[in-house]
């Protein structure tokens, strides 16, 4: 029962902070935090969920590393007041409110047919040992290839935002 | 014990406000934004079914879909400055030269 009322308080939240970013229109740091409320609560989510790691990483990664560095592009490129014309503002709502109902309808109808009950869980699911080992084992040559991935982000990163010296 | 269609509701729920986002905002930092937050309702339903069959593997995919995110935005923000340099904006309405 607490957990179902965390839950519920943990959604309303997200999707509240969710809905808040996409609509602000005036300040693009406002934005950003709603960002973070969002991750925050889907971290809280995934603890009810029984994976931890994954929250732990969420709220690391997510809301420690990438979200800083939303702001500190945005404080960079001093886009406080950010001049977006209100120019089509009203088709591109119609719009998306057609693609929201168009997108969300079929999905939700895809989940109400219920699914079958939860696996019991084995001990210690989702913590560190238990993930990590499926991460290291089963999962390790993903894992290396990933590494391979964050190379190339940082050199594509480093080589996209280096000031031209010509 | 929370029931999953709810949790993969929240999930469409929230990709769907990604979706609109990305569509309809103008602004190419918050549509940066928009889809970490699809990224995001992707992760929770992975979860969420990891949950539901007991296995670790839906996890270990949220890892590198999280992994990917932050590749993606080193990158995106990467390509907003270089673009801010040039043309003194982050609206894409100034960069639709490639746009048909």
């Amino acid at each position: 029962m607490v957990e179902l009322t965390l839950f519920y308080l943990l959604a309303a939240a997200a999707v509240a902070s969710a809905i808040g970013m996409v609509a602000t229109v005036r300040n693009t740091v406002a934005a950003a935090m709603s960002l973070v409320v969002t991750m925050v609560a889907l971290a809280g989510i995934y603890v009810l969920l029984e994976a931890h790691l994954v929250a732990v990483i969420q709220i690391m990664v997510y809301a420690g590393a990438i979200v800083v560095l939303f702001l500190f592009v945005v404080m960079l490129l001093n886009l406080r007041r950010d001049e977006f014309p209100p120019l089509r503002q009203r088709v591109s709502r119609v719009v998306g409110a057609l693609v929201a109902g168009a997108a969300l309808v079929p999905l939700l109808r895809l989940f109400a047919d219920g699914l079958p009950d939860p696996r019991p869980l084995p001990p210690g699911f989702g913590g560190y040992a238990y993930t990590g080992r499926a991460l290291f084992i089963d999962f390790a040559l993903p894992f290396e290839v990933t590494s391979l991935l964050l190379l190339a982000a940082i050199v594509g990163a480093v080589v996209l935002a280096k000031r031209r010296l010509d | 014990m929370i029931p999953l269609e709810q949790v993969l509701a929240l999930s469409a729920i929230l990709f769907t406000i990604g979706v609109v986002g990305a569509i309809t905002r103008r602004n190419l930092i918050v549509i940066l934004m928009s889809i970490e937050l699809m990224l995001n309702a992707v992760n929770l339903a992975l979860v969420g079914f990891s949950r539901l069959w007991a296995q670790p593997d839906g996890q270990v995919f949220v890892l590198m879909v999280i992994v990917v995110a932050a590749a993606e935005v080193a990158v995106g923000l990467g390509i907003v400055i270089a673009l801010f340099r040039n043309r003194e904006s982050v609206n894409i309405e100034d960069v639709s030269l490639l746009k048909w």
